[in-house]
C-alpha cells in the first residue's frame, strides 16, 4: 500500500476484472447487434466473411406487406412526442395544484394518484379496448397517445407535486404582494424552480413512450398508425420472410434516439434526484 | 398612508392567535411589533399584506377598508425573513417584477428599477443572480423589490434575523434611512428589542397574541407598564427581586434585606408580594439603596464589564459598570440600587 494513492484503500483491479466479467456478454451483445446489420456472416461461423448495406436497405425501400420505415418512425415520434406533452402540461398543473393549492378532496386525490401509480395497468387492457372501440378512437394514434399519457400522469403528477414541495413558499408569498395572481406566480415564478424535474419528466416520457410496445399492440395494430416497436416485433411474427440481420438492423435503428438523447440529457436525468430550487 | 387594525382577531382552525387587536400606525411613522416568537406578530404582519384572511374586525389603509381586498389589490411592499427573491431571475428583472405584473410601458419600469436601485446602492449589481449576491445586498435587492412600487405601506418580517452582526448595525442604519427618504409607512416585525428601540418610531409590544404597550422606545424603556415589558427590553437584561412590602419599605423574601420604595409611590399595605425590577446600569457602587451580596460572575465586555451579583436569598442582581480590576469573582460586595430609578411590580406583573 505504499505507492497507492492516498485515497485507496483497495486495490483496483479485482473491481475492474469483476465488472469486465460480468458486462463482458453484455459488451459482446451490443458489438455484435451492431457488427451483424453491416456485415455477412456464413452460417456456423462468429466471424464475419464480408462488408454489405443491405440489411439496412429497408431505409430507402419498403419491404414487401410492409408499412414504410419513416411512416412508422414518424407515428413513433408523433406518439412519444404527444404523449409527453400532454404528461408535461398535466403533470405540472396538477402537481402544482395538489401541493400548495387548498382543493377539496385533496386527500383522496393524492392516495387516488399513490393507488393508480401502484397499479398494474396491463390488468386494464381489456377494458380500455372496449372503450376505445366505443368511442371509435381504436386503431387510431390519438386513442392510443390518451392511453399511454394517462397511464404515464399518476408517475408525473407525484413527481411534480414532490418538487413543487420543495419550494419556498416565501417566493410565492412574495409574488402575490408584489401584485401577481396565483397562475403568473404560477407560471412565472414557481415553474422555472422546478425546470429540471420538467426535464426529467419529459426525458422520462419520452422513453417510455418511444419504447412502449403492449398498448400500440393491442389498441393500434393497423399499419398505418404502426409505432417502430411493433413494426421490429412483426418482422419476427413474419414466418415467410423471416431475416434475422433486418430485425437487428431496425433494432439498431429503433435505439439510436434513445442513445442521442442520453447522451445530451443524462445530467437532467441526474437531476430528478436533486432536488428542485437552487436559491 | 395611515393603518389601522380595528378589533382585529385571527384564528387557525379552533386556535385563537390573536383576538380583538386594535392598532394605529401612523402616516409615514416606522412601528415595530415586538415580541417572542409565537405571539401573533407574524400573523398580524401577513394578515396586513393580505397573505392571511381576518376572521374578525377590520383592517384599513387610510379611510379605505381592505380587511376583504386580495393580497395582489392591496399595494404592500413586503420584505421576508428569506428575502424571498427569485432565483431564476437577475437582479434587475427581481426589481421589475412587481411593475411588470402592473403592465408599466417598459421604458418606465427601466427608469423607476434604476432610480430605486440608486437609493438602496446596488445600481452596480443589477446584472447578478440572487445566488451571487451577499445576504446584505440581498437584503437590499429584496428592500429594493418591495419599494419599487411604491407601496402604501412597508412591511418588514424579521429583516435581519439572517445577518451576521456587523451587516446587521449597517442594515438598521441602511433602512431607517430608506424609510425616511422616502417617507413611507413601515411595519417592522422583530423579536430583537435593539433592532425594535433603534429603528422604529414607535414600539408595540406584544405577549399571547395581544399588545402590552405601544410607546416609543425611551418611554417604553424607562416606564414599562408590565413586568413582562421591562423583561423584554434592555440589554443586559433588567433583574427582578420577589419579596413582599412591609407598609414603608420592601422586604426580600428569605432574609433580612429591606429596600426603599420610589419616593412618592402609594406603598401597597403590609404583606402585599411585590417584585423589583433593577436595571444594571441602576446597580453599582453609587446607588442609596444597599443592599450585600457576592459577586458570582463577572463578564468583561471591552468599554464595560457586566457583574452578577448573587442575595441573600439567591436572586441575582446585574450591575454593568466602566471596567475596574478591583473586583473578582467571590468577593463580597455592598452596592446600592438608584431607588429612583427601582421599577415596583405587583405580583401580576403590572407597574405600580
Amino acid at each position: 500500500m505504499s505507492n497507492a494513492l492516498p485515497s485507496a484503500n483497495f486495490k483496483n483491479w479485482p473491481v475492474i476484472l469483476a465488472l469486465t466479467l460480468v458486462s463482458a456478454p453484455l459488451v459482446f451483445m451490443y458489438i455484435f447487434l451492431f457488427v451483424d446489420t453491416v456485415t455477412d456472416t456464413t452460417a456456423g461461423s462468429l466471424i464475419p466473411s464480408s462488408f454489405t448495406l443491405r440489411h439496412w436497405d429497408f431505409l430507402w425501400q419498403d419491404r414487401p406487406g410492409k408499412s414504410s420505415i419513416w411512416l412508422v418512425t414518424l407515428n413513433t415520434l408523433l406518439f412519444a412526442s404527444a404523449t409527453t406533452v400532454i404528461v408535461l402540461t398535466v403533470s405540472s398543473m396538477a402537481g402544482y395544484v395538489l401541493s400548495r393549492l387548498n382543493v377539496p378532496g385533496r386527500g383522496f386525490f393524492l392516495a387516488g394518484i399513490m393507488v393508480l401509480h401502484a397499479f398494474p395497468s396491463v390488468t386494464l387492457i381489456i377494458a380500455i379496448f372496449l372503450v376505445l372501440q366505443m368511442v371509435g378512437l381504436y386503431n387510431s394514434l390519438i386513442g392510443v397517445i390518451l392511453v399511454k399519457a394517462a397511464l404515464e400522469l399518476p408517475l408525473g403528477i407525484w413527481l411534480m407535486k414532490g418538487f413543487y414541495d420543495t419550494v419556498p413558499w416565501e417566493i410565492e408569498m412574495a409574488g402575490i404582494t408584489d401584485g401577481a395572481g396565483r397562475f403568473t406566480v404560477w407560471r412565472r415564478l414557481v415553474l422555472p424552480q422546478v425546470k429540471p424535474a420538467l426535464a426529467a419528466l419529459g426525458l422520462f416520457s419520452f422513453l417510455s413512450g418511444w419504447s412502449e410496445f403492449i398498448l400500440p399492440r393491442t389498441l393500434a395494430p393497423n399499419a398505418d398508425v404502426q409505432v417502430l416497436s411493433v413494426y421490429l416485433a412483426s418482422l419476427i411474427a413474419d414466418d415467410n420472410n423471416f431475416d434475422m440481420a433486418l430485425f437487428k438492423s431496425v433494432g439498431v435503428f429503433y435505439i439510436i434516439p434513445v442513445l442521442i438523447l442520453f447522451f445530451f440529457f443524462q445530467k437532467h436525468l441526474m437531476n430528478i434526484y436533486g432536488g428542485g430550487s437552487k436559491g | 398612508m395611515r393603518i389601522l387594525l380595528d378589533n382585529f382577531s385571527k384564528s387557525f382552525g379552533q386556535t385563537k392567535v390573536i383576538e380583538n387587536m386594535n392598532l394605529e400606525v401612523k402616516d409615514g411613522e416606522m412601528l415595530a411589533l415586538l415580541g417572542p416568537s409565537g405571539c401573533g406578530k407574524s400573523t398580524t404582519l401577513f394578515a396586513i399584506c393580505g397573505i392571511h384572511r381576518i376572521t374578525g374586525g377590520r383592517i384599513l389603509f387610510g379611510d379605505r377598508d381592505i380587511s376583504n381586498v386580495p393580497s395582489q389589490e392591496r399595494n404592500v411592499g413586503v420584505v421576508f425573513q428569506s428575502y424571498a427573491l427569485y432565483p431564476h431571475m437577475t437582479v434587475a428583472q427581481n426589481i421589475a417584477f412587481p411593475l411588470e405584473v402592473k403592465r408599466t410601458p417598459a421604458a418606465e419600469i427601466k427608469k423607476q428599477v434604476q432610480a430605486i436601485a440608486e437609493l438602496v446602492h446596488i445600481e452596480k449589481l443589477m446584472d447578478r443572480r440572487p445566488s451571487q449576491l451577499s445576504g446584505g445586498q440581498q437584503q437590499r435587492v429584496a428592500l429594493a423589490r418591495a419599494l419599487v412600487r411604491k407601496p402604501d405601506v412597508l412591511l418588514l418580517d424579521e429583516p435581519l434575523a439572517n445577518l451576521d452582526a456587523k451587516l446587521r448595525l449597517e442594515m438598521r442604519s441602511e433602512i431607517r434611512r430608506i424609510q425616511l427618504e422616502t417617507g413611507i409607512t413601515a411595519i417592522l416585525v422583530t423579536h430583537d428589542q435593539v433592532e425594535a428601540m433603534s429603528m422604529c418610531d414607535r414600539i408595540a409590544i406584544m405577549d399571547a397574541g395581544e399588545i402590552i404597550q405601544i410607546a416609543t422606545p425611551t418611554e417604553m424603556y424607562h416606564n414599562p407598564r408590565t413586568e413582562f415589558v421591562a423583561g423584554f427590553l434592555g440589554n443586559p437584561p433588567i433583574a427582578f427581586l420577589r419579596g413582599t412590602s412591609d407598609g414603608a419599605k420592601f422586604a426580600l423574601n428569605k432574609s433580612q434585606i429591606t429596600l426603599g420604595l420610589p419616593q412618592g409611590m402609594a406603598v401597597p399595605a403590609a404583606g402585599t408580594k411585590l417584585s423589583l425590577g433593577i436595571r444594571p446600569e441602576d446597580f453599582g457602587p453609587n446607588g442609596d439603596a444597599k443592599v450585600p451580596g457576592t459577586v458570582v460572575f463577572v463578564e468583561t465586555q471591552g468599554r464595560e464589564n457586566l457583574y452578577d451579583v448573587k442575595l441573600e436569598d439567591g436572586s441575582m442582581l446585574r450591575s454593568i459598570q466602566p471596567v475596574r480590576s478591583d473586583i473578582a469573582v467571590g468577593d463580597k460586595v455592598t452596592w446600592g440600587a438608584a431607588s429612583d430609578k427601582i421599577m415596583v411590580f405587583t405580583e401580576n406583573g403590572t407597574r405600580l
